[in-house]
C-alpha cells in the first residue's frame, strides 16, 4: 500500500551554503555548514536527529562520518548511492523510514568541494567500455542529445534555449553563481566539448552544500516554518552504462514521474513549478517530455521562445539550475530545496506567486537513475 | 581520503592473510570479462548467447539479462552493425586530437560503445553501416569499427 506515503512526511527545515568557490574547506565542513543552517531553520537541537541519509563520490561511509561529526547516535542510516538523483531517492527512503517509526527526525545532506578541492574521479567502473575513453559523464549525454536531434529534429539552438532560460532565472537569484547575460549565440558558439554539447551546454562545477530535515505528518506543524509535504515519489532505473540504455531518447523518468504523479493524485498540468536535474541542456528537454509536460520529441520546441524562462508558461529550474546556479557534483538536494522554498514563498524576485505544487526530477549516473517527487503545501493534502 | 582502509590493506598484510589461507583456493575459472579480453588478445571478437532463450548477451555476464539463465555459450559475431548514435570527444592535438565515440547496434542485437576509426570523427553519421575489427587502442586490444561503405570487407 505505497499510497500511504502520500502526505505522510513533511520538510520542516532546509539549509544551503554559499555556492561557487569555498576554498580551504573539506566536503564535510561544507556539509556541516548546510546542516547547521537546516537545524536552525527547523528550530531543533541536533540531538533530535535520529535518521541520516547521505552519500557523495569521495567517501564510502558518509552516514557514519555525519553521525560522528554531529555527535549523535542515529537509529537509522542510509548511504545508498544512485548518483546525483540519490537525495530524491533518500527522500523516498526517509518518508518510508519515518512512516515505519525507524526514525523520527530525518536529515538528508550533501556537501562538496568539487571546485576547489582535489580533483577526484569517481571509483572506476571496470567495464568493457573503459578502453574507448568515453569522457564521462559528458559523452553519454552527448550521445543522447545527438540521437534526440536525429529522431526529432531538435537543434543546437533549442538546447541553448535551456541554458539561456536557466540563466534568466539565475539573474533573479542573488545566490546563483552565474548571473551575467547569456544569449543563444553565446551557447551555440561556445567551445565544443563532446559533440553536440559545448561548454555552455554543461553544468557548473561548484563547491556547495545542502541539507533538509523531514518529520512525520503528525509533527509537521510543531516547527517554525510552514511545512512542505511529500505528496508523491517514484524511483526507477533502466541501465548504468549508456550502451545498456534501451532508448537514448526516453529515460526512466517516464515511469518514475508516472508513479510520483499517481501517488500524489495530480497531473503535470496541475504543477506550478518544476525543478529538473540539468547537468546538461539535453536533460531538461528529455525530462519535460518523459514527465509529460509535453509530448515525446516536442521538448525542443517546448523550451523555445522563453517558454520555461521567467514569464513563460511553465517555470522550470527557478534557482538557475545546475547550469547557472550551482552544481557540486551531485545536484539532487538543490532541486528539492528550491521546490520547498518556492512552496514556502521565500524566493524573492523569482517567486512563483501562489505556488502550491512542485515537481522535482533527480537524475543519477548517465541518465540512469530517475527519481521524481511531488511536493505540496498544506492545502494540497 | 580512506587512509585507514589503505592501512588495513597494506600489501604485506594482504600477503600474510592470503598465505595463511593458501589451502582454501576456490575454483580457478575466470570470469566472463576475462574470457572476452582473452579472446580479443587472440584477435577474436566473441560475445555470449543464451542457450535457453537464444538471445545474445553483451557485455559479458554470468547470467542472461533477458531470461536469467546461467547457460551461456561464446559465439562468433557477423561483425556487421550500424551506428545508433555518435559523438566527437574534442581533445587538443598534443593530447592525441579529437576522436569518435559511437554506440553501435550489432546485427545480433546487443549495442556496444566503440569508435568508428576509418572516417573523420565528425563525419560518422547515425545509421551508417559499419564492420567490426579487433584493433588496438592505447596498446590494449579493442573492438573498433570501420565504415564498410568505404570498401573494407575484412569482416
Amino acid at each position: 500500500m505505497v499510497d500511504s506515503l502520500r502526505g505522510s512526511a513533511a520538510v520542516v527545515g532546509v539549509g544551503l551554503t554559499e555556492f561557487g568557490r569555498l576554498p580551504d574547506r573539506t566536503h564535510m565542513e561544507i556539509m556541516a555548514d548546510a546542516i547547521s543552517k537546516a537545524i536552525a531553520d527547523a528550530g531543533i537541537n541536533k540531538n533530535e536527529i535520529d535518521g541520516i541519509f547521505s552519500a557523495n563520490f569521495v567517501e564510502m561511509l558518509t552516514p557514519l562520518t555525519v553521525a560522528e561529526y554531529l555527535g549523535i547516535n542515529p537509529t537509522y542510516m542510509d548511504g545508498t548511492n544512485t548518483g546525483g538523483s540519490v537525495f530524491v531517492n533518500s527522500m523516498q527512503s526517509a518518508a518510508a523510514a519515518l512512516s515505519l517509526g525507524l526514525c523520527n527526525v530525518a536529515l538528508i545532506c550533501y556537501g562538496s568541494n568539487s571546485a576547489t578541492g582535489p580533483f577526484t574521479h569517481p571509483p572506476a567502473m571496470h567495464t568493457v567500455e573503459d578502453v574507448y575513453r568515453p569522457r564521462n559523464p559528458i559523452s553519454p549525454y552527448a550521445l543522447a542529445a545527438k540521437r534526440h536531434m536525429h529522431e526529432f529534429g531538435t537543434t543546437k539552438e533549442q538546447l541553448a534555449e535551456v541554458a539561456v532560460s536557466a540563466r534568466a532565472w539565475a539573474q533573479l537569484n542573488p545566490a546563483a553563481t552565474m548571473r551575467d547575460p547569456l544569449t543563444i549565440e553565446d551557447v551555440v558558439n561556445a567551445r565544443m566539448i563532446v559533440d553536440p554539447l559545448g561548454l555552455l551546454d554543461c553544468c557548473l562545477v561548484s563547491d556547495g552544500g545542502a541539507a533538509m530535515i523531514m518529520v512525520r505528518k503528525d509533527r509537521a506543524k510543531d516547527f517554525p516554518k510552514q511545512p512542505v509535504y511529500m505528496l508523491g515519489v517514484g524511483s526507477r532505473t533502466d541501465h548504468n552504462l549508456i550502451s545498456c540504455m534501451p532508448d537514448l531518447t526516453t529515460t526512466a523518468a517516464k515511469e518514475s514521474a508516472a508513479a510520483a504523479f499517481a501517488m500524489a493524485g495530480v497531473t503535470p498540468k496541475d504543477i506550478d513549478v518544476v525543478e529538473l536535474y540539468d547537468a546538461f541542456t539535453i536533460n531538461t528537454i528529455l525530462f519535460l517530455e518523459d514527465m509529460g509536460f509535453c509530448e515525446k520529441g516536442e521538448g525542443g520546441s517546448f523550451v523555445s521562445n522563453g517558454n520555461i524562462a521567467p514569464g513563460g508558461s511553465l517555470p522550470v529550474n527557478t534557482n538557475g539550475g545546475g547550469l547557472s546556479c550551482v552544481h557540486p557534483g551531485m545536484y539532487g538536494m538543490f532541486l528539492m530545496i528550491e521546490a520547498v522554498q518556492q512552496l514556502r514563498a521565500e524566493c524573492g524576485d523569482r517567486q512563483i506567486k501562489g505556488a502550491k505544487l512542485a515537481a522535482c526530477n533527480g537524475n543519477g549516473g548517465f541518465l540512469a537513475s530517475q527519481v521524481t517527487a511531488v511536493f505540496g503545501t498544506e492545502e494540497t493534502l | 581520503m580512506l587512509k585507514s582502509f589503505a592501512c588495513h590493506q597494506s600489501p604485506e598484510v594482504k600477503e600474510a592473510v592470503l598465505d595463511n589461507n593458501k589451502n582454501n583456493t576456490a575454483s580457478a575459472v575466470p570470469g566472463p570479462l576475462h574470457i572476452y579480453e582473452e579472446n580479443l588478445a587472440k584477435g577474436e571478437f566473441k560475445i555470449q548467447q543464451c542457450k535457453d532463450c537464444g538471445q545474445h548477451v553483451f557485455y559479458p555476464r554470468y547470467l542472461c539479462h533477458h531470461c536469467g539463465s546461467t547457460d551461456l555459450k561464446w559465439v562468433a559475431v557477423s561483425g556487421r552493425g550500424s551506428v545508433y548514435s555518435t559523438s566527437v570527444v574534442r581533445q587538443r592535438p598534443e593530447k592525441g586530437g579529437d576522436y569518435n565515440l559511437s554506440l553501435i547496434d550489432l546485427e545480433e542485437g546487443p549495442r556496444m560503445l566503440s569508435r568508428v576509426i576509418d572516417v573523420a570523427p565528425d563525419e560518422v553519421t547515425i545509421g551508417m553501416e559499419v564492420s567490426a575489427h579487433v584493433g588496438m587502442i592505447n596498446d590494449l586490444p579493442a573492438v573498433v569499427f570501420y565504415n564498410k561503405e568505404q570498401g573494407n570487407k575484412e569482416w
